[in-house]
């Protein structure tokens, strides 16, 4: 048996699964889009004219890019601080972001369900300092929808980071000190051109992961805060429309795989080693 | 020439940490609190929310299932996952390039989108038993984390060895078994973890394959939220941060968390 043969053999059964049960699925739901009985791109037609979908569209657009600049702008300082520290302390910081990573999507949302609620821990801090006589509703908004995201991200980021940032020699920054480079214009002009990659990876991570999420729209925006990932759930599942539901996953996938392909591109022209 | 971090950079990031970890000391206040909304200042402590989780009928019966479904995908994953793997570490140049990237290609299409497919085309389409369509949409969810993490293993792994236990006349079968296997147990297992977290904790494939009597603990939980406030939840979620900090104890015994910022 020559090599390829055997090489083919081993890897056959995870190719398989992949191309039955993800390719074929995939590509049937994005088949079905095209074949609306009322002609091939109508249920695109649709989907572009409609107020409502439209709306959603850009409520997520909205909500995923939000979470994904907040949590680069914390991800980032956290990221420095800890790639910085001393090793006891930095094992400990990275422990103390895997955990909240690891815990479940929905863990989390509930706990900002206890935190914004109205009979919510918030605002009943709030009406025991006497902020507030009314408990305040926080909850179904697009703040608590983006402040849970922010919160399921931010560890993503910091770990996705510290990587990079650790792999920036001192004696680069150090460098650029002793050729008379202040503070800012050494983070400017060493620092922040190698962080590029690492920023552009984690960026698109949030970015795709906040657009095609499901259970914290669910819990913390309910209806009113519909996103691409509840709206395709409520047509799939609810209204029973397959074509409506598989023309907003066409969309979903058109715009994760156009976002993954752009920021690959740019990193790969930005990358100042890779060049 | 070391220079200090700023002081106003430092408070950052305690209150960032403060942000990560006070929600879950919330939900840990919330499962032990006795009244059913957590109050300010808290009133007294209970473990009733913890002994009314083995009174729920739902909330034991999915326990199982998705403890068993984590188990069962993880292994099945990493039973087709583990010869992939080793296929694109030692055959680099017989096998085409893009064949890596296929076993990412399950992070990279939205899990929704996964979900809504495997349910028109499976459970739908060809009328699959709700539990094995639930297997197979999360044996192809855990996929890249088998194939990447035993990947990292494989490649610091030094094959001149498999091929000295080879030309002295080791099948090289066994060579596998008695020779790889053994250098990338710690990738295997911390794989393993992994993928079992990753396979409780998913709501986006199970959610559209769950059906009548057969649920996961997420789905349960989200539908049980969804209608009423209830403690019991929040005893629940402590339970799940207690097999994640048991998790997390194993990764950091097999390869060091360390290897989750690479």
């Amino acid at each position: 048996m020559s090599h390829r043969m055997q090489a083919w053999l081993l890897a056959a059964p995870a190719t398989l699964l992949v191309f039955v049960f993800l390719g074929l699925p995939v590509l049937s739901t994005l088949a079905m889009t095209f074949a609306d009985p009322k002609g091939p791109l109508a249920s695109y037609a649709a989907f572009f004219n409609s107020g409502f979908r439209m709306t959603v569209l850009w409520r997520t657009m909205e909500v995923a890019l939000t979470t994904t600049i907040l949590s680069v702008g914390i991800g980032f300082v956290v990221a420095w601080v800890v790639a910085r520290a001393p090793s006891r302390l930095k094992s400990l910081l990275i422990i103390a972001a895997v955990f909240p990573l690891l815990t479940g999507v929905v863990v989390r949302a509930f706990a900002w369900l206890v935190i914004l609620g109205k009979n919510g821990i918030l605002n009943s801090f709030l009406l025991w300092i006497g902020a507030i006589t009314e408990p305040l509703s926080m909850l179904y908004t697009q703040g608590s929808v983006i402040v849970a995201m922010v919160y399921l991200f931010v560890p993503l980021m910091i770990l996705t980071l510290v990587g990079v940032l650790e792999g920036i020699p001192q004696d680069l920054t150090d460098a650029a000190a002793s050729l008379g480079a202040t503070p800012a214009a050494a983070f400017r002009q060493v620092v922040l051109p190698m962080a590029v990659p690492g920023l552009i990876v984690g960026s698109v991570l949030v970015f795709t992961g906040s657009f095609t999420s499901y259970a914290t729209p669910q819990l913390l925006g309910g209806e009113r805060q519909m996103m691409m990932g509840t709206f395709l759930y409520q047509r799939a599942m609810v209204t029973f429309d397959w074509l409506g539901a598989s023309t907003i996953a066409a969309v979903m996938v058109v715009v994760t795989l156009a976002t993954v392909l752009l920021m690959s591109r740019l990193a790969r022209k930005l990358n100042p080693v890779a060049g | 020439m070391k220079r200090k971090t700023h002081p106003a950079l430092i408070a950052f990031t305690v209150l960032t940490f403060f942000f990560l970890l006070g929600p879950l000391v919330v939900i840990l206040g919330s499962a032990l609190s006795d009244t059913p909304f957590l109050t300010f200042p808290p009133q007294g402590l209970t473990l009733h929310w913890f002994q009314n989780i083995f009174e729920i009928s739902a909330f034991t019966r999915t326990m199982g299932t998705s403890f068993m479904l984590a188990v069962g995908g993880t292994a099945l994953s990493m039973l087709i996952g583990i010869p992939a793997a080793y296929a694109l570490a030692r055959y680099r140049v017989e096998l085409p390039s893009f064949l890596g990237n296929v076993f990412v290609l399950p992070i990279l299409i939205p899990e929704i989108v996964l979900g809504f497919s495997l349910m028109k085309s499976l459970a739908s389409g060809l009328g699959t038993p709700i539990m094995a369509t639930l297997l197979v949409g999360h044996a192809l969810l855990v996929l890249p984390y088998c194939v990447r993490v035993v990947g990292a293993s494989l490649n610091s792994f030094d094959f001149s060895i498999e091929e000295a236990a080879v030309s002295l006349g080791c099948p090289r079968w066994r060579a596998f078994f008695t020779v790889v296997l053994p250098n990338i147990r710690a990738g295997i297992i911390a794989g393993f973890i992994l993928a079992f977290i990753t396979s409780l904790n998913d709501v986006s494939i199970s959610i559209f394959l769950t059906g009548p009597g057969v649920s996961t603990l997420p789905i349960q939980l989200l539908a049980h939220m969804e209608q009423f406030f209830d403690p019991t939840i929040a005893a629940v979620s402590v339970l799940l941060m207690g097999v994640t900090v048991a998790v997390m104890a194993v990764v950091e015994r097999t390869l060091g968390l360390t290897f989750l910022t690479k």
